[in-house]
């Protein structure tokens, strides 16, 4: 190996001319920027024109404006730092928390919150597992019902009235993006956001249709408003419900 | 400094024959820095052959298994496998495993699951794993329950304490609206609605106080108490306290308590009204393990 890599004799090999990206830091940087991403184009741009990366799902809706306004504060408060929202198709995991999830599930998920570590469970189907009550109790304090938690207390969650003022506008960019909001659905975020919150039974059956099957429930809140607390356990409560596991062919998405 | 000067052929002005051996004996690749040259060791013969049968080994994976992006698929791999395929496998396997002692379960009645040890021990084993990963986040991992979840121990019951009962609960949960058969009963908030003031409240907290012993407040008018009682809460609660379980009216007469015995815990209970709600679990867990469930939660001990 020793004369492919020496100068003397005027030799060119192949292993001289890599000298050129040895000695210039330039050419090496350029180098690497090309070599990852021919990686990442092999490996990333396939998931979007394949049309078998997203299964044909019933049932998966956007998050309505209450549960989105959830989402964000999942996202702000690092929710995903310690819980996942990925099942992966093993035994244990399916045996623990449910059925696999399908890319499906968070096709309208910008960003997705996957994550990639579990300090906590993952909670990719934690919807529906427990009540709003327990969700208010372990928010507030983990500890009060669950001794062994590390969790963090979030007690300012449910004292902080939910701010609902640019939620039309992250509906709008999400639009951008691809989630099939309406026009109607965004002009009537501010009301669905209430309408959802507080059971409103007048409005509660175009917000239905807009979003099917989506929970209304009594949030309570603080003086009459919604609070922070009742935007995340909205969102929670939806998390891995919106696909009928009873309906779904597993076999039709073998791939 | 020393070693520079005293090397040999000349190595101090960066411009050696890389082919002369230096004080090590080896060549070396011609590069200097700073008069720091680099010895041209050779790879040891065991990492680079390792380095190149990982090299082979990641060819076949390219084969064997799915890996390359096409047009409108990828390369499927000489073995076919799939992760989605290969958990239907696992799982069914699972199944297969468990099917011999879960389809008896599911057969067979709550009670003559209790009869039969083998049953029995089966039933509690799944049970108690079931109740780790979905029932303790709320009744504790002992079944001691917190402040507004029940404990699972005792043998006070709300909503009935024996196993098809429990079972029931399981099934449907409790104030759980998305199941239309789940157990109903929200006591009014007689504080919040007005329909009791506030003097009126603590006035018949103080009577709910009495009905199971508990030391009452000097002064309290106790049949002012009983009057309120009679006309708000009897109608559930039962005229001496005992409860309703077809209501999931607790029982007021004895000494266990949900949210607190004290006459402030009992006066928010009467403002707020309400009620604990439990989520229904026939679309998470499968029949034999609701079943499992019900026998291990009813001989927790406090089983009726």
């Amino acid at each position: 190996m020793s004369d492919t890599h020496t100068t003397s004799g005027g030799k060119t090999s192949v292993w001289t001319k890599h000298q050129v990206f040895e000695k210039n830091s330039i050419f090496l940087l350029i180098g690497i920027l090309v070599m990852i991403s021919i990686g990442g184009l092999v490996e990333i741009v396939p998931l979007f024109y394949l049309k078998s990366t997203i299964e044909k799902v019933e049932g998966v809706r956007p998050l309505t404006p209450l549960e989105l306004a959830g989402r964000n504060i999942y996202v702000r408060e690092g929710c995903y730092n310690c819980h996942s929202q990925m099942i992966r198709p093993l035994r244990d995991e399916v045996e623990r928390y449910g059925h696999y999830s399908l890319a499906a599930e968070s096709m309208y998920d910008h960003p997705f919150q996957w994550g990639s570590k579990r300090t906590g469970p993952d909670i990719a189907r934690v919807g529906g597992k427990y009540s709003d009550d327990w969700h208010r109790d372990h928010l507030r304090n983990p500890r009060s019902v669950v001794p062994a938690s590390i969790m963090p207390s979030y007690p300012w969650l449910e004292t902080t009235a939910l701010d609902t003022s640019h939620i039309d506008m992250d509906m709008r960019v999400l639009a951008i993006e691809g989630v099939p909001y309406t026009k109607e659905m965004i002009e009537s975020a501010a009301s669905d956001v209430k309408t959802q919150g507080a059971a409103e039974d007048s409005l509660t059956a175009p917000f239905l249709k807009r979003y099917p099957k989506a929970i209304t429930r009594e949030s309570g809140g603080v003086q009459g408003r919604l609070t922070e607390a009742d935007a995340l356990i909205a969102y929670l409560q939806q998390l891995g419900t919106q696909v009928d596991f009873k309906l779904y062919d597993d076999k039709a998405n073998i791939r | 400094m020393e070693q520079k000067t005293s090397a040999p052929s000349g190595h101090a002005n960066g411009s050696a024959d890389p082919s002369a051996p230096a004080q090590s004996g080896v060549g070396t690749t011609g590069h200097s820095w700073d008069g720091i040259e680099e010895l041209n060791n050779p790879l040891p013969r065991w990492w680079l052959w390792t380095f190149y049968a990982c090299i082979v080994w990641a060819v076949g994976y390219w084969f064997v298994y799915p890996a390359i992006p096409l047009v409108s698929s990828y390369t499927k791999g000489f073995l076919g496998w799939q992760s989605r395929a290969q958990i239907e496998v696992d799982m069914a396997e699972l199944k297969a495993m468990r099917s011999g002692m879960t389809t008896k379960i599911e057969a067979t009645e709550l009670a003559d699951i209790e009869k039969n040890p083998e049953l029995l021990s089966f039933a509690r084993a799944q049970g108690s794993a079931a109740f780790a990963v979905n029932c303790a986040p709320c009744h504790g991992a002992g079944a001691q329950g917190f402040k507004g979840y029940p404990n699972l121990n005792d043998d006070d019951w709300i909503w009935g304490g024996k196993a098809e009962d429990i079972l029931t609960t399981i099934k449907h949960g409790v104030r759980w609206e998305q199941d239309s058969n789940t157990r109903s009963g929200v006591m009014p908030s007689f504080g919040r609605d007005g329909i009791l003031n506030r003097k009126e409240i603590a006035t018949v907290a103080d009577y709910v106080l009495s009905l199971s012993g508990l030391a009452v407040d000097k002064g309290a008018d106790l049949a002012a108490g009983k009057t309120l009682y009679a006309a708000n809460c009897a109608a559930c609660h039962g005229d001496a306290g005992a409860g309703n379980q077809e209501m999931g009216a607790p029982n007021l007469s004895d000494k266990v308590w949900l949210y607190g015995s004290d006459k402030a815990a009992i006066m928010e209970r009467i403002t707020l009204g309400g009620g604990g709600v439990m989520p229904a679990w026939s679309n998470r867990l499968d029949a034999a393990t609701m079943k499992s469930l019900a026998v291990y939660v009813h001989t927790l001990g406090g089983g009726k």
